[in-house]
């Protein structure tokens, strides 16, 4: 049931990356994770990024977490160009428009699900109460409220990791990245932090999901398959849905 | 994330590993506390020093022979004639009381034992010139000097030693085999680190000079400005009487010395300033070593907490905030372990250490927390800084 990549109006793009290339090591050793990738993702799409181990997807996500730099090439988020930030600006760039979802959930030991959750909007300077609600509810929103004063060493793997869909949902980003969510939950704990990602798309966030298995690709609109540092192919699943107002 | 939440989250690191946290605490608290405890007891010698020379008595100058001593060849010798000229008002305006003194070692005796006791000829005007309270008895008078009375005042020590009891006043008392009869015994008073005036035999200056010295020079002579203000006065006065007096007009080389109390404390303070300066310098050790412990344990708290640095870098914390947070760990800790150094320090300065009372000083106690918090901020800073500049994918690759 695959669709052509629908020629819809261009919503702004979200991601808009360019011949990107990243290259670890010098001479000999060198190593191109990337080679010349160029992507755009609009608002509202759900994109799964998928490919064979070493093809890159790390790296890639990396790039547009703004969490590392690339060797060459452009990358515009949500209409900004990354490069030209200096280090303070991009961490008030993660903080405003990325939710980070993790294969190793990284919750912060020690720390109940209720802070973890509020740690965003800390570094966003929201004041205490609204921090509180807002945390509330979107441990809410993950089914779970009633395990807030939880750590994370009480909670089970799928619960951390709805923790920490919670914790990347709760400045309401533009974009969540995720780096095999799912990589390490049974398929109970897939189905429901999936469903939690297919409800935040369907309000109209962009989810870019990266993942090695095909039963979570196919809840993506659009997958997209990487081989060698190098997008080998594009598919459209299903259209994006027009956000805010109903497309005509 | 405003300042408290920043507290609230250095007290949650700092409450993590407790007992690293307590080591390094101490450590600070050693610092801190010996800085705080050792210049107190430099402060507290330095005080006792000076109860000491305010016990020799009020406004007073001390007129010494200054036979032998350096350079000086000339040596005069201090008489009686002496003290009348400094006792004329008109020639001394400035000066209130002059009182000879002869002091000579001498075994004393009463009927039980014997023992060494420093004998001190005088004249009446003593006790009141030397802050010398008697607290038994009565002291000897003008007229007990005339008649060269056997009368003597002892010291409370000497008599605690020679009758095993203060209530001595009407007992006798036999020095090189004359007996004299106690009329009062001394108030315990602070000795001047020169002799101990608890364990002296104040005597009228003219039976010491028939029964014990013979008609010789005097030991010193002690003068009593008219007030503080004016010992400078009472001083040139003194210098230009005892010149004229000995016929001297070369100044540098006059024969005997006139020291006030104030060169006394001046001399002391210098060498007790010495004392308390080594000692700062010794504990100031202990601080630093305390200082390098909070830079070892906040390096150690770095590493081992770099994936959650990536983390936190990850959700949008700034270098600031990263920067802030272990700076402001540090700061609590060293702060904590300086406070709890004030705590120690002064609970210790209710004990006398090394023969000393300790008094604190608060400048001491502001410039040790201060220092400690200085050296928390400068040592943390560079772990915090390490911690900051850490890029997020590294830092999330830690493990
Ligand atoms: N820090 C690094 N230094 C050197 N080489 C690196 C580094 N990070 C990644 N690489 C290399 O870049 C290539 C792509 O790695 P990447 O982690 O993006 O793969 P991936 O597609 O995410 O694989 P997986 O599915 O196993 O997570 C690999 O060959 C890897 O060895
Ligand atoms: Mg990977």
């Amino acid at each position: 049931m695959t669709m052509p990549v629908t020629a819809s109006q261009p919503t702004t793009a979200v991601i808009d990356v360019q011949d990107i290339w990243k290259s670890y090591g010098e001479g000999e050793q060198q190593v191109h994770a990337l080679r010349g990738v160029s992507l755009r993702v609009d608002e509202g799409d759900f994109v799964a990024i998928m490919g064979a181990s070493g093809s890159g997807k790390s790296t890639l996500m990396n790039m547009l977490g703004c969490l590392d730099v690339q060797t060459s090439g452009s990358y515009h988020l949500d209409g900004v160009d990354v490069a030209s930030l200096p280090d303070s600006k991009l961490s008030v760039l993660r903080n405003r428009k990325i939710g980070f979802i993790f294969q190793a959930f990284n919750l912060i030991p020690r720390m109940s699900a209720q802070s973890n959750v509020e740690l965003p909007m800390l570094y966003a300077a929201v004041s205490r109460d609204e921090r509180r609600q807002r945390a509330r509810a979107a441990l809410k929103l993950v089914g779970l409220a009633d395990r807030a004063k939880h750590t994370p060493a009480e909670l089970s793997g799928g619960q951390q990791q709805r923790v920490a869909v919670a914790r990347s949902l709760v400045n309401a980003p533009a974009l969540i990245l995720a780096d095999e969510p799912t990589g390490n939950l049974d398929s109970k704990a897939t189905t429901d932090v999936l469903d939690i990602f297919q409800k935040v798309n369907d309000a109209g966030r962009t989810v870019v999901i990266i993942t090695h298995e095909n039963d979570v690709a196919a809840r993506a609109r659009r997958v997209v398959r990487m081989f060698d540092g190098e997008i080998i192919s594009d598919e459209r699943v299903l259209p994006v849905v027009a956000t805010g107002d109903v497309a005509s | 994330m405003n300042l408290l939440e920043i507290i609230k989250s250095a007290l949650r690191g700092i409450t993590s590993n407790k007992l690293r946290s307590a080591l390094t605490l101490l450590g600070v608290l050693i610092g801190v506390g010996s800085v705080i405890l050792l210049t107190g007891v430099g402060n507290g010698s330095k005080q006792a020093v000076a109860d000491s020379i305010s016990s020799l008595g009020t406004n007073t100058l001390t007129i010494r022979s200054s036979g032998g001593s350096g350079v000086q060849v000339r040596s005069q010798s201090l008489t009686m004639d002496v003290v009348d000229k400094l006792s004329d008002s008109e020639n001394a305006p400035n000066i209130a009381e002059v009182v000879p003194q002869l002091s000579s070692s001498e075994t004393v005796a009463s009927s039980i034992t014997s023992s060494t006791a420093t004998i001190v000829g005088t004249t009446s005007n003593y006790f009141a010139v030397t802050n010398s309270t008697v607290a038994l008895g009565t002291k000897f008078t003008d007229y007990d000097v005339k008649r060269d009375a056997k009368v003597v005042v002892i010291g409370a020590t000497l008599a605690e030693t020679l009758y095993s009891t203060t209530d001595v006043v009407g007992d006798s008392i036999t020095i090189d085999s004359v007996v004299y009869t106690i009329d009062g015994v001394l108030a315990v008073k602070d000795s001047a680190g020169t002799s101990d005036p608890n364990n002296s035999v104040i005597m009228p200056i003219s039976r010491m000079q028939q029964s014990i010295s013979g008609y010789g020079s005097l030991s010193t002579i002690v003068i009593q400005a008219t007030d503080s203000d004016s010992i400078s006065s009472a001083q040139s006065e003194a210098t230009s009487v005892l010149m004229e007096a000995f016929k001297v007009t070369d100044s540098s080389d006059l024969g005997f010395t006139i020291t006030s109390q104030t060169d006394l404390l001046t001399t002391l303070s210098s060498t007790t300033s010495t004392l308390t300066a080594m000692l700062a310098a010794v504990a100031s050790i202990s601080l630093v070593v305390g200082g390098i412990g909070v830079t070892n344990i906040m390096l150690v708290t770095v590493t081992e907490r770099t994936r959650e640095i990536g983390i936190r870098k990850a959700l949008g914390a700034t270098r600031f905030a990263i920067l802030g947070q272990f700076l402001i760990e540090a700061t609590v800790l060293s702060l904590l372990g300086g406070l709890l150094g004030v705590a120690v320090a002064y609970a210790l300065s209710f004990f006398t250490i090394f023969g000393v009372q300790p008094v604190i000083l608060l400048s001491s106690v502001f410039l040790a927390v201060g220092v400690s918090v200085g050296i928390g901020v400068f040592f943390g800073s560079y772990p915090a800084n390490r911690a900051a500049a850490m890029r997020p994918v590294d830092a999330l690759r830690h493990d």
